[in-house]
């Protein structure tokens, strides 16, 4: 699945799943939401992009997914098998936790009993065995969000974009979450690109931090994580990750000047 | 630090978030819910002992002569007590309820079709959606000589008065409904390249159908009015309600025009209150209306 704005240069390093060459982005109205980005995500990355609000990071994501197009500058996409989780858990409240994650599956035409049991399975990932039957408006905000990862999770995918699928939990249920989100991270080897505006999260989860500025997003800088993964939840108190998210937060606040 | 620590600390933290969960909608014992019945039921009936009385004393008191307003015991005992009229009143309710369900059934089914072609295609709603909102403004009164001409003055003609009453809230209410999908659910199915028609019938309809029947409320309602106002017009064939309402008030039978006009109200409420409880059975069981 390409995009060739124009044509792209046969460099992709081998095992990008996602490149973006000189991307920008103007709406019709006018607005600049990005300016000559360059990002790329490779099987075993987990990128992680901050930057204020409005900065286009969304617009980025979406542009992967296919949602939006590039007006300028090459998309190139390596994989069929992408899950997209949004900023809310979007799920249909007339069904169920299973109905609701064996959605996909259902929309690609795959028979019933086979998409049952990649629901079934999806929700044993995300820890909601027993859950099967309780419909949305029964869940928390947390198990909400755990049933969108299951449902995406289905497609068996090979990058996994997130919105700020974690914006509107509360701190405990987003660390929980972001623990999550690694052991499935290790366990699935998806490639993961994830959209954030909340620093220590970004250093939490990600093998790499992209840091964009203020409108028209540009990229300011790409920061490497060496942090050993899976994540131990007490490294968040190490005088390594202060540093790391120290440099994320100074880079951001150089981007916004 | 090993894999396997991190996924234990993680089922851990599941099963705390679960607990945290409020459960599903706890069960009441039946002597609370009883209790809570009669304080939802009491106002109400309050308000009902006043007007009553108040009702009493205008008869008493103030209405002059008195059989403009019988009192309520002399409707009942007049009214409903006497065979005849009873027959008369039941007979009418019967015809009308036929009318205004006929009506109704067409409305939806062309309020409904109507809004989803709209919804499908954006030219569609700019070309015709104009004309649903021209038939809302037009006075009924109106043209209800007009149909009578033309579907003949009989149970064809009031349903037709039905339609053209009922049929703006179904489509307002459909189209309302359909265009209130939220986006990011809308891109999911965008996502999975779903054909336009899977989007339609599992996302766009299953979420607009507290919309619609709240439309079917209303739309019964007024359906109601709309056969009665036909009966007013259109004598021939079997009247309905709105006939007899006429005939007791030419021949100043006030107890009977009570008793009718008691009844015909009585329709209105009964199928307001049958599709609040339809629609409680079809989506009361994951609807959730922000509070």
């Amino acid at each position: 699945m390409t995009q060739p704005a124009t044509p792209s240069v046969a460099t992709t390093p081998p095992g990008t799943l996602i490149d973006f060459r000189d991307v920008a982005m103007r709406f019709p109205n006018g607005t600049e939401a990005l300016s000559g980005v360059d990002v790329n995500v490779r099987r075993g990355e987990f990128v992680t992009v901050v930057g204020p609000s409005g900065c286009g990071k969304s617009t980025l994501l979406r542009i992967a997914a296919g949602l939006e197009k590039a007006s300028e500058g090459a998309v190139t996409v390596n994989t069929d098998r992408i899950g997209f989780v949004f900023q809310d858990a979007t799920l249909l409240a007339w069904r169920d936790v299973q109905r609701n994650v064996e959605l996909l599956a259902e929309l690609n035409g795959e028979r019933k009993n086979k998409r049952r049991a990649k629901a079934d399975a999806a929700i044993e990932l995300v820890g909601l065995t027993g859950f099967d039957k309780h419909l949305p408006k029964q869940l928390s905000g947390g198990m909400k969000m755990r049933t969108s990862l299951a449902r995406s999770l289905t497609l068996d995918p090979e990058l996994f974009l997130f919105d700020e699928p974690f914006g509107a939990l509360d701190e405990i249920t987003r660390e929980r979450l972001n623990d999550e989100l690694i052991r499935l991270f290790v366990k699935q080897g998806f490639a993961g690109m994830f959209i954030t505006h909340s620093v220590s999260e970004a250093v939490y989860l990600s093998t790499k931090v992209v840091v964009m500025s203020g409108r028209p997003g540009r990229i300011v800088k790409t920061i490497d994580i060496p942090l050993p993964m899976p994540r131990d939840p007490d490294i968040r108190y190490t005088a390594e990750f202060a540093e790391l998210v120290g440099e994320v937060s100074h880079a951001l606040r150089e981007g916004h000047a | 630090m090993t894999d396997t620590v991190v996924t234990e600390t993680a089922v851990q933290a599941v099963a705390e978030e679960v607990e945290t969960v409020r459960p599903p909608e706890p069960r009441r014992g039946l002597g609370s819910r009883a209790g809570s019945a009669a304080v939802t039921a009491l106002p109400p009936l309050a308000v009902f002992a006043f007007l009553i009385g108040l009702w009493y004393a205008l008869n008493a008191w103030i209405v002059r002569p008195k059989f403009l307003l019988p009192r309520p015991d002399q409707i009942i005992s007049d009214g409903f007590m006497n065979s005849l009229t009873r027959q008369q009143i039941l007979d009418g309710v019967w015809q009308t309820s036929k009318v205004v369900v006929t009506g109704l059934v067409i409305a939806a089914a062309i309020g409904i079709a109507w809004a989803v072609a709209m919804s499908l295609g954006t030219w569609i709603q700019r070309s015709t959606y104009p004309y649903a909102v021209i038939l809302q403004c037009i006075p009924i009164l109106a043209i209800v000589p007009l149909i009578g001409v033309w579907f003949g003055y009989e149970f064809k003609a009031r349903v037709v008065v039905c339609v053209m009453i009922a049929l703006f809230p179904m489509v307002s209410n459909t189209l309302f409904g359909l265009q209130s999908v939220d986006r990011s659910q809308y891109e999911l199915f965008q996502l999975q390249r779903a054909q336009r028609w899977t989007v339609l019938t599992k996302l766009m309809f299953p979420a607009a159908l507290p919309a619609i029947f709240v439309g079917l409320r209303t739309s019964a309602g007024l359906s109601v009015v709309g056969a009665i106002v036909g009966d007013f017009f259109f004598q021939r064939g079997t009247p309905g309600i709105g006939a007899l309402l006429q005939t007791y008030a030419r021949v100043l039978d006030y107890t009977q025009l009570f008793a009718a006009i008691f009844v015909a109200a009585l329709l209105g409420v009964a199928m307001f209150g049958l599709f609040g409880l339809l629609s409680k059975l079809v989506v009361g069981r994951w609807y959730e209306p922000v509070r």
